[in-house]
């Protein structure tokens, strides 16, 4: 059973359809890069996943009785954001938010699974500092930390993050960091089998790292495994080859 | 320069003013730590339009003989449900939205007062404030009041910290965004009208905007932020009364300048340790 299985699955913003014709799976252990052009659908794809958007028509099956809260996402960053006064470390212990429930208040466990993911990631430095005060990288990967942090990764409480979607992490960032970014997503999505889908305007890296590409041009231009998409004639379009 | 020990001792003399002092010092505290968030979420008008609908409920409520508070509460409560959902969905944007129905009721209310009463030093009370304004059963629905503001912000202070900075993570994670931003905006209302007659309509938006915008220039985290916002917001409504006591100046308006004052330090003090790191 996948992860996300979507049939003939379309998405419209005020009765103007936006994508139509959506049929793909995510497996477990699966990574999959959404590419495409500005406006193709991509981000509204990514909300349809996540639930914040609901579809025109078909369907999105969440399989393995995947729950919200086991669900990791980086959203693009918002204006509000960039001048938020908030250290590094409460916005990666929010991350944990999702699997309290009703407890209003974080117990040591999370506390303690908060700091373990920003040593995991290199950012214990960083735990005190100021979010608005942080480079644009770092500030990546502190939302990397609190979407990783959502549920202790491979804690082997058979509770673990199962997802994670990204809606465009490498935006703007310098290419050593994002190489950084790409080597720690293919770690974690290795190490934990973690379900990865992500939205990316990098088609070489995607094409390198991912496993399997999704490429929307309003409607489904192809769906299927990296290696034959680099062969396919849409992707050496989209490749300049 | 009379002794600030005898001062204050000679106000809680007065039980008018002890009744002032026990609301106000709450409404303060509470108005800070609810506009941490709403200044964050770029809401800070709301806290403007609701403090207008409830000097147009003070106005219909006088015209009709009501408790003051018993009418302005719900309306004023409806009207925050109302902006809400109008800065999330309509096409007509938050900030135009809100000037819409503030002053839509501001028109109300003053018509409503010149077709009874007149204007008199009792509207001049809601525009601007009056220490006077709080009664016993005000006082004890208002501290009652202010507990349970206090008491839901401290419960949810994480969901409204997860909420303030990343409305759609919360969401997508399986945090109900909506209900919590509902009761953002159903505490603040409670808490504006709860203020509004002490600092008068025009000015009790202060109370929300100031304490946060202040402790924002020095603090870097979101929970001294929140706490230093409080600090500071109880400070500078205390100090504002006693100014307004000795030089009998307003006290709405007193208050509203002490906090212009913190504001100018707190703006001083960050930008010399920007210039000069520690």
């Amino acid at each position: 059973m996948a992860l996300f299985t979507c049939r003939d699955l379309s998405f419209a913003y005020e009765g103007n359809t936006v994508v139509a014709g959506l049929n793909f799976s995510v497996q477990r252990g699966d990574y999959l890069c959404v590419v495409g052009e500005n406006g193709s659908g991509k981000s509204t794809l990514i909300k349809g996943l996540l639930g914040l958007k609901q579809p025109q028509g078909g369907e999105i099956t969440r399989g393995e009785n995947l729950k919200s809260h086991e669900i990791g996402y980086l959203p693009q960053q918002t204006a509000a954001q960039k001048d938020f006064p908030a250290s590094a470390y409460e916005v990666v212990l929010s991350g944990r938010l999702g699997m309290r429930g009703l407890r209003p208040f974080y117990s040591g466990a999370d506390k303690a699974a908060a700091a373990e993911i920003m040593e995991r990631l290199d950012i214990s430095l960083l735990a005190g500092c100021c979010y608005r005060d942080l480079s644009g990288g770092q500030q990546q990967r502190v939302l990397l930390a609190r979407a990783l942090c959502a549920a202790a990764v491979g804690s082997g409480s058979g509770h673990g993050l199962r997802a994670l979607l990204l809606d465009e992490p490498v935006t703007g960032l310098d290419p050593i960091v994002t190489y950084d970014l790409y080597q720690q997503l293919s770690r974690v999505n290795e190490e934990a089998g973690l379900g990865i889908v992500m939205i990316s305007h990098d088609v070489r890296s995607a094409v390198l790292y991912a496993s399997h590409i999704l490429h929307l041009d309003g409607g489904q231009a192809f769906f299927g495994s990296a290696a034959d998409y680099a062969a396919s004639e849409t992707g050496a379009r989209f490749l300049g080859r | 320069m009379p002794n600030i020990q005898n001062v204050l001792t000679e106000m809680l003399s007065y039980p008018f003013l002890v009744r002032a002092l026990t609301v106000g010092l709450l409404v303060s505290l509470c108005a800070a730590l609810l506009g941490v968030s709403l200044v964050l979420k770029r809401y800070s008008m709301i806290g403007d339009g609701l403090s207008h609908v409830g000097f147009g409920t003070l106005a219909v409520a006088t015209a009709l003989n009501a408790a003051p508070l018993a009418v302005s509460i719900p309306v004023v409560v409806l009207a925050a449900f109302l902006l809400l959902r109008i800065s999330e969905n309509s096409r007509i944007k938050g900030d135009a939205a809100i000037a819409l129905i503030s002053t839509s009721a501001l028109a109300v209310g003053v018509l409503v007062i010149s077709l009874t009463t007149g204007m008199n030093t009792d509207v001049c009370n809601y525009m601007f404030g009056s220490i006077l304004a709080m009664s016993k059963g005000d006082v004890r629905l208002s501290v009652a009041l202010s507990v349970v503001v206090l008491l839901l912000f401290i419960l949810f202070y994480n969901k409204i910290f997860a909420v303030t900075f990343d409305e759609n993570y919360a969401r997508a994670t399986g945090t109900k965004s909506g209900l919590y931003n509902m009761l953002i905006a159903f505490l603040t209302a409670i808490t504006i009208v709860l203020g509004m007659r002490m600092m008068g309509a025009m000015l009790i938006s202060s109370l929300v905007i100031f304490p946060a915008l202040t402790a924002m220039r020095v603090c870097k985290r979101f929970k001294s932020v929140t706490l230093c916002a409080a600090v500071v917001s109880v400070l500078c409504f205390f100090a504002g009364v006693v100014i307004s006591y000795l030089c009998a100046t307003p006290t709405g308006a007193s208050v509203v300048i002490v906090n212009i004052a913190a504001f100018l330090l707190f703006w001083l003090a960050g930008a010399l340790r920007t210039v000069r790191p520690a």
